[in-house]
């Protein structure tokens, strides 16, 4: 599955980044590197961008970046 | 001899806060990624060395347009000596810059930011550890709780500027792993003195540029390019992800060494106020009045009533010099000069402080507490829909009060597109100083529908910026849609210190505009509104500015303004917008009122082109230099006006045609 069908509090590690260029490597860059864990933390108000935790801090991104996130869920909350 | 030291780190990791204890001067500092656009410069407190305080930024691979400015500087400059400051909370993906500065082998400190939340956390990092396994000077510290200071200015003194040749960053895998790579760059770096693990980094991500500088045959780039395949092949792993993750194991591995973290989720607070803040259906309603309680405080109750309160002060003050020059026998012009030109242009403007100062105490919380980027986020979807980004959000709401501020909020914006055509839009948000105007028409031909005239006007405003970006975007400033990667900083108690030194920059800034651009383009108005061509001090109505007027009137008379006062007063609203009145208002004296001279110059039909033209035209001087300033580009504030001016005239042809025919 990718990143921006995992539910709200849902923990998955990553599998890899798809895509390709300087917006694959900036997510990368900011630690979305397979085998890190990252939990979504919550969807704005209009479903759209999301927030998700990982590496011990928080960032936002949008459903179609997350997209391009292939990830593994580890459990339920 | 002055040692040249820069201030580098991540977004949001405090730099600016150690910037201005270390230099002892008084930065703005945000609690938004990306406060600091330009680069500024200081001198570290009781020695000539200079600091110089970079813009944030998460790699060396620059992303955004602030990040290249800091990267092309590191690159470029002669440095002695780096501070890179680490947010000790989060120091897993802060340490990520850590290990790429590193491999620049440029002598360097690393300061650890925020030990004190670490510690309330019940988290340590064994320091000491951590110097001996980065080959660093470490120094924990606070900037805000100003501790470690001490010991950061003593290492200052004593760290060596000497540069190191580094010849083992990673695992010794990693070396395994590039050995034939690496022995052809090591040569070719001790020819040409570049840093080896950096030219190394460099060549594995595949950036070309750094194969001139290494002057690489096409035969050497070949082999080259064969042996990165090879290690992507026995790694399993393309080159970009090869090196990013190298750089992340050997992070992984020093907080295995060093850090114990008890207590990993550290941001509780944070999340539950976003629990509330952010929440699913409240969210927005929550955001929509704190913004009500914003504009309504700083435009309408608290605001005003200072407005007015310096508008009777410099009426006062005018009044009275004008008597002291009457009685001192100075000659009619240039009393003139003085009270109508000096006092009423600038006057008029410099009224306008007390809005400035409160609109940004109130966005300066915004942006300290930490909620600025959550509006941001929640806005971004229905801004994404015209193409825009919900950075925008923030900057093009302020436009409701005053373009000026709110062109100079978009430096919160990272990227460069998305600012540049939130700068050209902003304007069209109809600003306060319109409202005289449309108060005054509404008055003489809409008073029973007075409400939805009022809507109307908004609306168009807002339906026309939702067309231009739709457009703009579309065919003029194409570029890359940029990605939505915004980080959420955690809340923060904003301190007063800091908001007072935002109202306190945002003022001086302002003053600085009124006494210097406002203040030659009132004279000349002044001028062109007292003398006629022949030098002469005449009546408004036989002016230069008159007859600038009747020239323009014939273009106007498409949109049934044919009449040359109506032409001067927009001309005259350049200055500032509350000037269309004021200038009608002279230019009508013969009639008994301006209403009844309104009643006589516009019909209803007429009265609604003269709304919307009033509405969309070009901006006022201030906010035409404001986007000459922030985009640096004269080309770009001309382009703007007759943007803006074309679209307004278009509209108000277009409706003003289409009442005739209809109404």
């Amino acid at each position: 599955m990718t990143l921006d069908q995992l539910g709200i509090h849902h923990k998955a590690i990553i599998v890899c980044i798809k895509g390709e260029g300087i917006l694959r490597k900036r997510l990368l860059e900011m630690g979305l590197i397979p085998g890190t864990e990252v939990e979504i933390l919550r969807v704005a108000p209009m479903k759209d961008p999301l927030v998700i935790y990982i590496r011990h801090y928080t960032f936002t991104l949008r459903k179609e970046d997350a997209s391009l996130i292939e990830v593994e869920e580890v459990s339920h909350v | 001899m002055s040692k040249k030291i820069v201030l580098i780190g991540n977004q949001n990791c405090g730099k600016t806060t150690l910037f201005n204890i270390l230099t002892g001067s008084f930065q703005h500092i945000g609690n938004f990624p990306g406060v600091t656009v330009e680069k500024k410069t200081g001198y570290i407190i009781g020695s000539d060395d200079e600091l110089i305080d970079l813009p944030g930024i998460y790699s060396l691979s620059s992303y955004t347009l602030e990040e290249s400015i800091a990267v092309e500087y590191l690159y470029h400059e002669h440095i002695d000596l780096i501070i890179n400051v680490v947010d000790a909370t989060c120091l897993q993906r802060h340490l990520y810059l850590t290990m790429q500065l590193r491999e620049l082998d440029i002598p360097m400190i690393l300061v650890l930011n925020m030990i004190d939340e670490v510690k309330e956390n019940q988290n340590d990092i064994d320091v000491l550890k951590m110097k001996e396994i980065l080959g660093l000077n470490v120094i924990p510290i606070s900037a805000s709780q100003h501790l470690g200071i001490d010991d950061l200015l003593q290492a200052l003194k004593h760290t060596q500027s000497q540069k190191t040749i580094s010849h083992s960053l990673y695992s010794s895998q990693f070396y395994q792993i590039v050995s034939p790579l690496y022995n052809i760059i090591e040569k070719k770096t001790s020819i040409y003195h570049l840093p080896l693990h950096y030219c190394l980094s460099k060549v594995i991500e595949g950036d070309q540029s750094i194969f001139s500088l290494l002057h690489f045959h096409q035969d050497e780039k070949i082999k080259v390019e064969q042996m990165i395949k090879e290690i992507e092949k026995k790694t399993q792993k393309d080159r970009q992800l090869f090196i990013i993750e190298t750089r992340y194991q050997y992070i992984d591995q020093l907080e295995k060494k060093c850090f114990t973290m008890k207590n990993a989720y550290i941001h509780q607070k944070s999340e539950k106020i976003d629990s509330i803040l952010m929440h699913h259906y409240f969210g927005i309603p929550i955001f929509l009045f704190i913004l009500f309680l914003m504009f309504y405080i700083t435009f309408y109750s608290l605001g005003s009533f200072l407005q007015l309160f310096i508008e009777k002060g410099i009426l006062f003050l005018s009044n009275e010099i004008t008597n002291v020059l009457l009685y001192c026998n100075v000659k009619g012009w240039m009393i003139s000069f003085v009270s109508d030109g000096l006092l009423i242009g600038v006057g008029s403007v410099l009224s306008f402080l007390p809005v400035i100062i409160l609109l940004f105490f109130f966005l300066s919380l915004l942006e300290d507490s930490g909620y600025m980027a959550r509006i941001a986020f929640m806005m971004d979807k229905p801004l994404r829909q015209i193409g825009l980004s919900g950075k925008a959000f923030v900057p093009m709401l302020m436009g409701f009060g005053c373009s000026v501020p709110a062109i100079m909020a978009t430096r919160t914006m990272s990227n460069h597109r998305d600012r540049l055509l939130t700068v050209i839009l902003t304007p069209l948000m109809s600003c306060s100083a319109r409202l005289p105007i449309y108060a005054m028409i509404i008055g003489v031909f809409f008073q029973s529908k007075k409400f939805a005239v009022m809507i109307m006007i908004y609306s168009i405003g807002f339906i026309t910026l939702i067309l231009s970006s739709l457009i703009l975007g579309h065919f003029v400033f194409q570029g890359e849609p940029s990605a939505f990667l915004l980080e959420l900083p955690p809340y923060r108690f904003p301190t007063m210190k800091n908001v007072l030194l935002n109202m306190k920059e945002k003022a001086g800034d302002f003053i600085h505009k009124a006494l210097t651009i406002i203040l030659l383009s009132s004279l000349i108005i002044w001028f062109l509104q007292s003398f006629d061509l022949q030098f002469r001090m005449v009546e408004a109505q036989d002016s230069l500015l008159a007859t600038i007027g009747q020239y323009l009137a014939p273009f106007f008379s498409p949109l049934g303004l044919d009449d040359w006062r109506l032409s001067t007063a927009f001309l005259t609203g350049l200055t500032a917008k509350e000037s269309v009145i004021s200038t009608l208002s002279i230019l009508t004296s013969q009639f008994s009122s301006l209403s009844e001279a309104l009643s006589l110059l516009l019909t209803p039909h007429s009265a609604i082109s003269f709304l919307i033209f009033s509405a969309l035209y070009m901006p006022c001087i201030a906010t035409i230099a404001a986007i000459k300033r922030e985009m640096n580009s004269f080309v770009l504030a001309i382009m703007t006006v007759i943007f803006q001016t074309c679209i307004a005239y278009c509209i108000s042809l277009l409706i003003y045609q289409l009442t005739l025919l209809f109404l």
